[in-house]
């Protein structure tokens, strides 16, 4: 399959920023060699360990081809503001230089096993993923957009939370996502989520828990509060499993735990179900 | 650490010696009188002077001051309440309140988070922190609302959610996040009132409203001051600081458009005078249900989208750079 030029230019810039050869799994400590390590989608050949992932790359390992991003237009903005030890628009740029990203969400649509479908992946790299109101307003443009082309979104989540620096504006956020979750599927359209490495906080509570059906990356940190205020709260040591993806699955929060290098295949089986059912589906369940 | 503590020994003080001179003006009220009309005067200024334009942390205080009106003493001043109870699954969460009840003649869905207003109420009300099963009592009384067709008030007054492991292993998030669908769901008007401490998405859960009405001196924030500096600098002792910046003061927020309304309170805080701030906040949650009265459904709907999809919307940039 031939790589879009988008891609194309997208790895060259990654090329430049990253001079580094080798990453050392945090989780078995084995030296990996980046090239190796992109190829095999960012997962430790060695111990399995699932590494946060750009949102290009994943973007590039999901659609057949083609990706036609919306919302990279919308501003980022200083509602506040802020400015504690660095400005927050400061903090923006250093984040942007770092991470190529231009906000911590990347929106858009393209085919994914032959089904038209919306794609919105968060980046962890960009301010720890934090939503504020740019991410919920990529977030709302994807929801809308795909309700008026009636066709199913996907939301890869990667979230610290709500974004501090852009205080209430952030947290409206929540209900921003909201309102657009609950129109799109109202509509009888299906939100799927995938969750990563870590979703907490504002995130997790709101569209990555809103969905018809919830995958989760193995290992991947997914909860409310955060371990260190649960940790305080309680002042004692949470056991390792606590709040993994696969404790979530035992509890009963999640559908299924995924391999990456499985996702692909699990969404098109997932579209493919919805495909099918189509015909039958209730549009409009206020109609 | 209460940041008024050092100046309201001051007040004390004066109203020590205010009472003292009542009592013994009863052997020499002339002289006596006089002395008391000084000393009064003399309590007003330092009054003024302690609360009359509180930081944004000293208002932190006074929303979290322990006399401060509660959810419940709002609603002890409805007609009628009738509590319903539980989540239908798990247990009865009673850091959240609700029920049935008449508000000025008006049929409402009343719901409050509650905390104790003594040690043992807060350990029974934990605080005020609401837990998975006390939001999905939420989502039940919210659609309940919708089935009988009456307006939801709610009052919200949590630092935030329950940040316990048993919250965390019954889905914490999924319940918050199943509130905020329910209210912008929710087919009936809905006006949330901003009363005490409005800490992160555990508070949201409450205010998604076509009317949020803040007290003069309630909190609304993304998390609390002490949370968000433990975020920001792994450091909650700079909770002050954050307290400044997160711009959580009622007048902030009206000026950002994201309340609606402010109700004044006697200086120093409701707390000082209660049953005026309750009467002042159900006349302007009777207003504003009033108002409400006048939408059909769809058209409530359609603005609450638009008000919620409006906030922090940034401009686009149209420029080639911005479009890749």
């Amino acid at each position: 399959m031939p790589m879009p030029e988008w891609l194309h230019v997208r790895r060259a810039k990654d090329e430049e920023r990253n001079t580094a050869q080798w990453s050392k799994c945090p989780e078995c400590g084995e030296m990996l060699y980046r090239r190796d390590l992109a190829a095999n989608l960012w997962v430790c050949s060695r111990c399995n360990h699932h590494f946060r992932m750009g949102a290009y790359d994943r973007i590039s390992g999901i659609v057949d081809g083609d990706f036609a991003e919306i919302g990279a237009d919308v501003q980022v903005g200083d509602p506040l503001s802020w400015t504690d030890r660095k400005s927050y628009p400061a903090k923006l740029a250093g984040d942007r230089e770092k991470s190529g990203l231009s906000e911590g969400v990347v929106c858009g649509f393209g085919q994914i096993g032959g089904f038209e479908a919306g794609l919105g992946v968060m980046d962890f790299h960009f301010r720890g993923g934090t939503m504020g109101t740019v991410v919920g307003e990529r977030i709302a443009l994807l929801l809308e957009e795909g309700r008026s082309r009636a066709v199913p979104c996907i939301i890869f989540t990667a979230s610290g939370g709500a974004r501090m620096e852009e205080g209430m504006f952030a947290l409206m956020q929540l209900a921003k996502a909201t309102a657009a979750v609950t129109r799109f599927v109202n509509d009888g359209n299906l939100l799927i989520t995938v969750l990563t490495d870590p979703t907490t906080g504002g995130v997790s509570a709101s569209f990555a828990f809103q969905a018809d059906v919830i995958v989760a990356e193995p290992g991947a940190m997914i909860g409310f509060a955060g371990r260190r205020v649960i940790e305080q709260t309680i002042r004692q040591k949470l056991p390792d499993r606590f709040q993994t993806a696969e404790f979530l699955l035992e509890k009963g929060h999640i559908d299924m735990v995924v391999e990456r290098r499985r996702i692909k295949e699990m969404l098109v089986h997932l579209l493919g179900y919805a495909a099918k059912g189509a015909a039958r589906r209730l549009h409009g369940v206020r109609a | 650490m209460n940041p008024f503590a050092d100046r309201e020994r001051a007040l004390f003080e004066l109203e020590r010696r205010i009472a003292e001179l009542r009592t013994a003006s009863a052997d020499q009220p002339v002289v006596i009188a006089s002395e008391i009309a000084t000393l009064e005067a003399k309590y007003q200024e330092v009054l003024h002077d302690v609360y009359g334009s509180p930081t944004p942390w000293q208002k932190v205080h006074i929303a979290r001051h322990p006399n401060r009106p509660t959810a419940l003493e709002y609603i002890a001043a409805f007609d009628r309440f009738d509590e319903l109870h539980g989540d239908r699954a798990y247990r009865d969460d009673q850091a959240v309140v609700g029920g049935l009840g008449l508000l000025r003649g008006r049929a409402v869905m009343a719901i409050g988070q509650q905390r104790g207003r003594d040690t043992k109420e807060n350990l029974r009300r934990n605080f005020g922190m609401v837990a998975p099963e006390g939001y999905r009592k939420v989502q039940r009384l919210a659609h309940l609302a919708t089935r009988f067709g009456v307006p939801m008030v709610t009052f919200v007054d949590t630092k935030g959610a329950d940040p316990g492991i048993g919250s965390e292993e019954r889905a914490q998030s999924e319940a918050i996040a199943q509130c905020l669908v329910a209210f912008t769901d929710a087919t009936v008007p809905i006006v949330a009132v901003i009363i005490g401490e409005g800490g992160s998405g555990g508070a949201l859960a409450l205010a998604i409203a076509d009317r949020v009405i803040m007290l003069e001196n309630s909190t609304y924030s993304v998390a609390s001051p002490e949370g968000c500096a433990a975020i920001l600098w792994a450091d909650a002792t700079k909770a002050e600081e954050a307290a400044s910046h997160l711009k959580l003061t009622a007048q902030d927020l009206l000026r950002f458009g994201i309340v609606d309304e402010i109700v004044p309170e006697p200086l120093g805080g409701a707390n000082r005078d209660p049953a005026t701030v309750v009467a002042r906040v159900l006349d302007r949650v009777d207003a504003a249900l009033s108002d409400l009265d006048r939408y059909a459904s769809p058209t409530l709907l359609s603005a609450r989208y638009e008000k919620y999809r409006r906030i922090g919307s940034s401009k686009r940039d149209s420029s080639p750079a911005g479009k890749r």
